[in-house]
């Protein structure tokens, strides 16, 4: 009982403090050059994957929808990005074509008329919102309409997203194939082999996540955010108090689908590769256990989730490549039997843990009273 | 036939779940503030009779009027019928035990179900003294912040009564108020439910005929079986009626 408030007052700070760690003082130690560039741009990777998971928690703590394809929308975000980027290579690539190199190679001469609008970056960066929107948009309102729910849900969601897979992993897509886009060189005329650029799109994903976290807050305070976990409890009763759930549904869907594609779309020119993998059930289903295990129905707990277990992969990929799998397992089955609320939760569960201890201790200590109703036999 | 302007009229109504006739060919005409209780044996198509009003089933036949035949409630669907101001109380207490008493009633409030209204709608004074107002009523003053999944069973059932008049409904649809019940709470729900006759149409399901007595009061009582109205009358009339007592009160009687 104690437990709550303190844990609850300590947020606020924690998080401005944690905010401006992340979005100022990381690269400017890395501009005085006490943190590598290489660790940098690990946790600009991390912090997308933590955007994704907010997205998912989104769906899934806040709304009761287990989505498994939020790595499609993430992907499909990074491939908006990716087709401005490799026009971009222009003439400095391998056959020193106008064209991308994979469309050299299939033996093309022009390029696609889809394409062309890429070479505008405000379209591209309009594309990495509308084209994941609308699919979630179409998706979710043939979803919702249907009152397909629970599991029935996430196997949709999954089986679109091992389809849009299999369709990008076709060449006469003219979206790279399996070996997708990379060697990317500029953005916004910025190399983006050089650390201040890298740098600075380390900002702009702190940045983002930052604004996203803020954004879900209140959005999650509003009534609307009553009425998402109202849904998620009982959502015959919404329902039948007057609300057309479907379409507040269909609403956080595609606001969902937005965030983890803007996730997506900074994510690529860090990496410097995007390709078909990315959007395979494996990536959405590990997305899945980086929420749980921060602490599903929270903010900032996808968030420590994401950065924990990539961080816990980049060493143990490196250190047990062959266990990798079972650790990740293991810890997502120990998460969920012993710690409901997470990473983020531990705190106050250990608080309660002690007070329960300190209570028993008192009444160890003190001689039993009458009032003890354990005391008297059935 | 009768130019009496009904609330709610049904004819004919069936349905038939697997071939079990749930509703048989059902006539049944509610006028406006009336409070109505409706009775009859297990399975004699009382939840679905409201599962019908309320648009979560479809019958095979009949027809469902509301308004004096304004508005056909088959080809609405849930929430575009409970915009119409029907409300309803679900057989076990549905309320959002994730979110506190005032937030429940938060909810149920009157007024636009709109996203856009959900994201930047305020809620306006009249609005909190509403609330105020209706946690008086229903006793639940002093709860007012904690937990509704924290609630005592018979406190949920009244916060579930109270969402109804958040709603400001036409017609309340009562399904079995008083199960679960102490003897004491029964009857305040009986209370509750009479300071809102009147106010609002309600029909109030239940098996608890020392309940049914008490908010009936001479009023009219429907006696469902087998899908189909047994008869209707005054509690008392019901009671003696040959028939209700073979398929009702007498298999009721000699259970107990």
């Amino acid at each position: 009982m104690t437990a709550q408030p303190i844990t609850g007052r300590i947020q606020l700070p924690l998080l401005i403090v944690a905010s401006v760690f992340l979005v100022g003082v990381m690269p400017l130690l890395n501009a005085y050059g006490l943190i590598e560039d290489f660790t940098l741009n690990l946790w600009g990777k991390y912090l997308c994957y933590g955007i994704m998971a907010i997205s998912i928690d989104l769906l899934w703590g806040y709304t009761g929808l287990l989505c498994l394809g939020q790595a499609l929308f993430f992907t499909l975000g990074g491939y908006m990005m990716g087709m401005h980027l490799m026009l971009m290579i222009g003439k400095l690539g391998q056959y020193k074509s106008n064209l991308p190199d994979f469309m050299v190679f299939l033996g093309h001469s022009k390029i696609p008329a889809f394409w062309q609008p890429f070479y505008s970056f405000p379209f591209a960066l309009a594309m990495v919102f509308l084209v994941p929107a609308l699919l979630a948009y179409v998706f979710g309102y043939l979803a919702f309409r249907s009152r397909i729910k629970g599991v029935y849900f996430s196997i949709l969601t999954q089986a679109l997203t091992y389809g849009a897979a299999l369709l990008f992993f076709r060449n006469d897509l003219l979206m790279g194939g399996n070996n997708g886009f990379t060697d990317f060189r500029t953005l916004l005329g910025m190399d983006l082999r050089v650390a201040s650029t890298q740098r600075i799109l380390y900002i702009c994903t702190a940045l983002l996540m930052v604004s996203v976290v803020a954004g879900c807050k209140w959005l999650t305070h509003s009534r609307f955010g009553l009425i998402q976990r109202a849904i998620r409890d009982s959502e015959n009763r919404v329902l039948f108090s007057g609300y057309a759930t479907a379409n507040f549904k269909l609403f956080i869907f595609v606001v969902s689908a937005m965030i983890a594609a803007f996730a997506g779309a900074l994510y690529v020119p860090q990496v410097g590769i995007i390709n078909p993998s990315e959007m395979t059930t494996e990536k959405s289903l590990e997305a899945v256990v980086w929420v749980a295990l921060g602490g599903r129905g929270t903010l900032v707990g996808p968030v420590v989730g994401a950065i924990s277990v990539n961080a816990l992969k980049s060493w143990a990929t490196r250190a047990y490549p062959d266990l990798w799998v079972l650790i990740l397992g293991g810890s997502f089955v120990l998460v969920v039997m012993f710690m409901p609320k997470g990473i983020v939760g531990l705190p106050a569960q250990i608080l309660t843990i002690l007070s329960k201890i300190s209570r028993k201790q008192q009444s160890i200590d003190s001689p039993p009273s009458i009032s003890e109703p354990e005391t008297i036999d059935p | 036939m009768s130019q009496k302007p009904f609330l709610l009229a049904a004819e004919g109504l069936s349905k038939s779940f697997d071939g079990f006739k749930a509703i048989n060919d059902l006539n049944f005409y509610l006028d406006e503030g009336e409070l109505r209780t409706v009775i009859g044996p297990n399975g004699a198509g009382k939840t679905t009779f409201l599962d019908l009003i309320t648009g979560r089933t479809q019958p095979d036949e009949g027809s469902l009027m509301w308004d004096d035949g304004k508005h056909d409630l088959l080809r609405l669907n849930e929430y575009e019928i409970y915009r119409h101001g029907i409300g309803r109380k679900f057989q076990t207490p549905t309320v959002y035990n994730d979110h506190t008493v005032t937030e429940n009633l938060i909810l149920s409030l009157a007024g636009s179900r709109s996203i856009w209204h959900s994201l930047f709608g305020k809620i306006t004074s009249t609005q909190r003294d509403r609330i105020a107002e209706i946690l008086t009523t229903i006793k639940l003053a002093e709860h007012a912040n904690r937990k509704a999944g924290a609630l005592a069973h018979g406190q949920k059932q009244w916060l579930e009564i109270g969402m109804l008049l958040a709603q400001e409904a036409r017609l309340l649809l009562v399904d079995e108020p008083a199960a679960g019940m102490t003897d004491e709470e029964t009857y305040r729900t009986g209370e509750l439910l009479l300071s809102l006759a009147g106010k609002h149409t309600i029909v109030v399901i239940e098996h608890d005929m020392t309940f049914v007595r008490q908010i009936s009061q001479g009023r009219k009582v429907t006696v469902l079986h087998q899908g189909h109205v047994l008869c209707e009358g005054p509690v008392d009339r019901v009671q003696s009626d040959e028939r209700v007592i073979e398929v009702y009160l007498g298999r009721k009687s000699k259970a107990a």
